[in-house]
């Protein structure tokens, strides 16, 4: 019978902790559905070289793939790392979501450029292969080519650290990383 | 000056934002779109379905849409292509999965509870005890009742 008394504080701190936990939870923050697959074959321009290529040419790995635009702002906030990253070798390929090419290539001499290379996607086929929904969006590639980690919003210093990192300096947790979901 | 204004409103952005029109091969199909439009969500502006949206996204989505239609793709091979992208996210009806279980299943759990509650609640009701008196009970009651009136 005393246990009976219980029953309605049991029932409010569940719900109180069910709550609480809701307040932590970025509803923003979408699953992507690639993650664990290969990095879907595509066949585009190179920005500066109007070379065609395709996914075979996102060599070497692991590496990042950054989807950029000029008329993005926050693609301007995180250029800086990304050209601090380069530096440091880890290798980056640009997808140059819905973009006027003359507009992205004036952007790299101004600004420098990171970019092993870039993939023109003026009409954004390959982000909608990709399940890009806005820019910027940094995704992570395995040495076998299988998309592993998404970032949505500018890449910095404390996101790399902490989400990014451990997969360019622990070769043998890549393999284990792409069973698992997300990451955030 | 009055040409100058006209001139100047058919200009203006917001005539040209809801001007995007299709033309569909077979009325099947413009009603097809508008009933897929309505149940794929707008992956940017989350409360929104494609067809509301005015997001960059939205509108490629709806490019999408119109073109697989025209293409003779079936309802579900549409569903299936977005969600390859989206995620079961796109979808306003998400497929039954580990993941929705819990989305689809809970509103019927809750009534099974809440009914079981309900049941309870009255069946405790009737296993309370006869709170009538008995024959006996009722003489006693009388009998003091009986001693305390002067």
């Amino acid at each position: 019978m005393r246990v009976k008394r219980f029953i309605p504080l049991a029932a409010f701190a569940l719900l109180a902790l069910l709550l609480f936990k809701g307040l932590s939870i970025d509803p923003t923050a979408l699953p992507a559905a690639r993650l664990g697959q290969p990095f879907p074959d595509f066949s585009q321009p190179e920005l500066l070289t109007e070379e065609v290529i395709g996914a075979s040419a996102l060599q070497p790995r692991p590496a990042l793939v950054n989807v950029w635009a000029t008329w993005c702002y926050s693609c301007r906030v995180e250029h800086p790392y990304l050209l601090a990253l380069a530096t440091q070798g880890v290798p980056i390929y640009g997808l140059n979501y819905k973009d006027e090419s003359e507009k992205a290539r004036q952007w790299l001499s101004e600004l420098g450029d990171p970019y092993r290379l870039n993939i023109t996607d003026r009409d954004g086929t390959v982000g909608l292969d990709l399940g890009v929904y806005g820019a910027p969006e940094t995704y992570v590639l395995g040495p076998d080519g299988v998309i592993l980690h998404r970032h949505v919003g500018v890449l910095d210093e404390a996101v790399f650290e902490r989400d990014i990192r451990h997969f360019f300096t622990v070769p043998g947790r890549l393999a284990q990383a792409s069973t698992q979901e997300g990451g955030e | 000056m009055h040409r100058l204004l006209c001139a100047l409103i058919l200009v203006s952005s917001s005539a040209w934002a809801v001007i995007e029109t299709y033309e569909f091969s077979s009325p099947d199909l413009a009603s097809r779109y508008h009933q897929l439009g309505q149940e794929l969500r707008c992956p940017k502006c989350q409360n929104q379905n494609i067809a509301d949206s005015n997001a960059p996204i939205a509108r490629d989505l709806r490019v999408v849409l119109y073109e697989q239609l025209e293409a003779g793709q079936t309802d579900a091979q549409i569903l299936d292509f977005m969600v390859a992208r989206y995620g079961q996210f796109v979808r306003y009806r998400p497929e039954v999965d580990r993941q929705t279980a819990l989305l689809w299943w809970s509103p019927l759990l809750l009534l099974v509870l809440g009914g079981l509650g309900v049941a309870r609640h009255f069946r405790k009701k009737e296993h309370y005890p006869d709170q009538r008196l008995t024959a006996a009970e009722q003489e006693q009651v009388d009998r003091l009742l009986e001693d305390r009136i002067p």
